[in-house]
């Protein structure tokens, strides 16, 4: 059932372009994302051996797609971003054409998504990297206004790179193993990686993986893309697609590709507390609501990429290190997708998102200020929301391994990540509201639903912690 | 595969087209010299037996990207002959050096030793470009279909909507 994942959005996306009515099209393919979405989701949930089992289709098609714990993780994030996207879209995008066009772009994405998630070969990985990249170029540029079309550019300029750099590690790679796929490319690098060429490759995919991830030093596309782009589509970037394009794929290749590698390891604890630090600090100075959340956004996948690197080190602590990366990538694309809700909400509203003209709107859209409060603390770590859970798990991951100087950086940006939070807060829906915002009123249902649903699996996650670390986290960590 | 005079020429005609695309003033120049850089890496690719990249490559880099790049430039204003001399006068005050450094790192890397001291497998041995697409890498080429979709969706929203509004 695995090639459905990649083939029922694609049969959706043709068929939606043939010559029909374009209105009925249009809510039909709307309908439809949303629909699947959903469908992908509660598969996941529920029943993911119905996915995984072979079925009719697999005897015509065999895409030789896997489906690892880790990816199921990413495939419920898929599902339910990309649903809160849809219904955010569905408010924002404005004008029959600009929807129509909207919902085919995002469709794109959900096939290059699911298809890096399931794929078990490097160029296959680099393959649907490159779909999704495509399409959140399209979507960045949307408006074609200065600014979107400023982020597109920066984002596909450095997207470039990425693929240059990942393209030659795959090239290196096939000179190794004389195939692509994951097994065989692991097997090469754990008889021959010590050589200078196949640390080169390992070096190189990774640091194709930091830019399309935004992660510091490479980050400087990704306030621009995230700040610039449609509401909608900031919701989508800033919840899933850096986490399957740049994350997800590190993951897989240091957990499952690369062979136990000291250097790489180093270069991901580095690399994820320069994020952390840069993210953070870079956040303090915003007066934008969505480029704030954009450099939230670099110092909490910090938190994940560091606990990737510890999760190199091996024993227990490795594992839950390992537990904590792919919890707190869950959390993040949750509670991240929330906040850009919230913006988005405000955006509808307001027309802006620059805090320096906001203030008071709490009174004024009181779930929209409720749900951003839930977000904003699990972001910064609060008991007992879901964010609160993956850090102390990454923290007691790094301080069981040693790891004691990295533990407390973590632990003190944390408390910085809640300063510029609550400040976003104050700024934006405390204190008195102005007099120019005195006719807001909150956001009608289909931003308040996508905001609600998120904000009640963060808390979900948070209070039912001990029921998912036995059955969903353990295994993931193979703990 | 031993570097006869074809293929010196390629590389040649590589480096000489990479840097023209990055030096070249006007927009709508870099991007034609970006498709040619990218036409003549895919005769490259097909020489060194990689049909499927050479295949990829010439449809993706060489059409489906300066495409998209040639769209956005139809967005953009034309510039006066005067500011184009001057732009053009600029951008080889400000990257003289970058034909010389190529030079330097041709001949640096013509006298590097890797030692290539492992064994070598070599890549899956089927020359024939159908099996390699049909039945060997038939997602990439669901993923191919993919990207240009996403391609063509990139000229609709960026240069067909504009038009139509």
């Amino acid at each position: 059932m695995l090639p459905l994942l990649i083939l029922v959005p694609l049969a959706a996306l043709l068929l939606c372009n043939l010559p029909f009515n374009r209105q009925i099209r249009c809510t039909a393919v709307f309908l439809f994302a949303g629909a699947w979405s959903l469908i992908q989701s509660a598969m996941v949930l529920f029943r993911t051996d119905v996915l995984v089992a072979p079925s009719a289709i697999n005897k015509f098609i065999s895409f030789g797609l896997h489906l690892t714990d880790v990816g199921r993780v990413l495939l419920l994030t898929i599902g339910v971003v990309t649903f809160a996207a849809v219904m955010v879209g569905n408010r924002m995008v404005t004008g029959e054409r600009a929807r129509f066009n909207f919902i085919n772009v995002l469709l794109v994405s959900l096939v290059g998504m699911n298809g890096a998630v399931t794929v078990t070969d490097l160029f296959s990985l680099y393959v649907f990297l490159e779909v999704t990249s495509v399409s959140s170029f399209v979507l960045i540029a949307f408006n074609r206004d200065r600014n979107g079309l400023e982020g597109a550019f920066k984002y596909l300029v450095m997207s470039a790179v990425a693929t240059v750099m990942m393209l030659t590690a795959v090239g290196l790679m096939l000179m190794f193993a004389g195939d692509t796929s994951f097994s065989a490319v692991h097997k090469a690098l754990t008889v021959n990686g010590g050589h200078m060429l196949a640390k080169l490759a390992m070096i190189l995919f990774v640091s194709g993986l930091f830019i399309k991830g935004g992660l510091v030093p490479f980050h400087g596309w990704l306030p621009a893309a995230y700040s610039a782009a449609p509401a909608p589509v900031s919701v989508l970037l800033g919840g899933v697609v850096t986490k399957v394009s740049g994350i997800y794929a590190l993951v897989q290749l240091s957990q499952n590709v690369f062979p136990p590698n000291a250097v790489v390891n180093h270069i991901l604890m580095v690399v994820g507390t320069a994020s952390i630090i840069v993210g953070a600090l870079a956040a303090l100075g915003q007066t934008d609501m969505k480029r704030l959340l954009a450099y939230s956004s670099i110092s909490q996948v910090g938190y994940i990429i560091l606990a990737l690197g510890a999760a190199g080190q091996g024993g227990t602590p490795g594992k839950l290190a390992l537990a904590g990366a792919v919890f707190h990538l869950f959390n993040h694309a949750i509670f991240k997708s929330l906040l850009f809700c919230n913006s988005a909400a405000v955006e509808d509203i307001v027309g802006t998102t620059d805090m320096l003209r906001l203030g008071g709107l709490g009174a004024r859209m009181p779930l929209t200020s409720a749900t951003s409060v839930v977000g904003l603390l699990s972001t910064a770590g609060i008991p007992p929301l879901s964010g609160f859970w993956s850090k102390l798990l990454i923290i007691v991951a790094l301080w069981q391994s040693g790891l004691y100087a990295y533990a407390v950086l973590a632990v003190l940006f944390s408390v910085v990540t809640l300063a510029y939070l609550l400040t976003m807060q104050r700024k934006v829906f405390f204190g008195t509201l102005r007099e120019e915002l005195s006719r807001v009123t909150e956001v009608g249902m289909s931003l308040l639903l996508p905001q609600v649903i998120l904000a009640i699996v963060t808390i979900a996650l948070g209070v039912l912690f001990p029921l998912l670390f036995n059955t969903f986290l353990l295994p993931v960590g193979k703990l | 595969m031993k570097l006869d005079a074809l293929n010196y020429i390629l590389v040649a005609a590589l480096v000489v087209s990479a840097l023209g695309t990055v030096m070249a003033a006007r927009l709508l120049m870099a991007a034609l010299g970006l498709a040619i850089t990218s036409a003549v890496l895919s005769i490259i690719l097909f020489r060194f037996d990689a049909p499927l990249a050479a295949v990829f490559e010439l449809s993706v880099c060489a059409g489906l990207i300066p495409a998209i790049f040639i769209s956005a430039i139809g967005m953009t204003r034309r510039m006066s002959d005067e500011d184009l001399a001057e732009r053009q006068k600029r951008r080889f005050r400000k990257l003289w050096f970058l034909p010389v450094l190529t030079i330097l790192i041709g001949v640096a890397l013509t006298r590097v030793h890797v030692a290539l001291d492992f064994p070598m497998p070599g890549a899956t041995a089927v020359k024939d470009v159908r099996e390699v697409l049909w039945n060997l890498r038939h997602v990439d080429l669901v993923g191919q279909v993919v990207i240009l979709m996403g391609g063509a969706f990139a000229v609709v929203v960026l240069v067909k909507e504009l038009k139509h509004e």
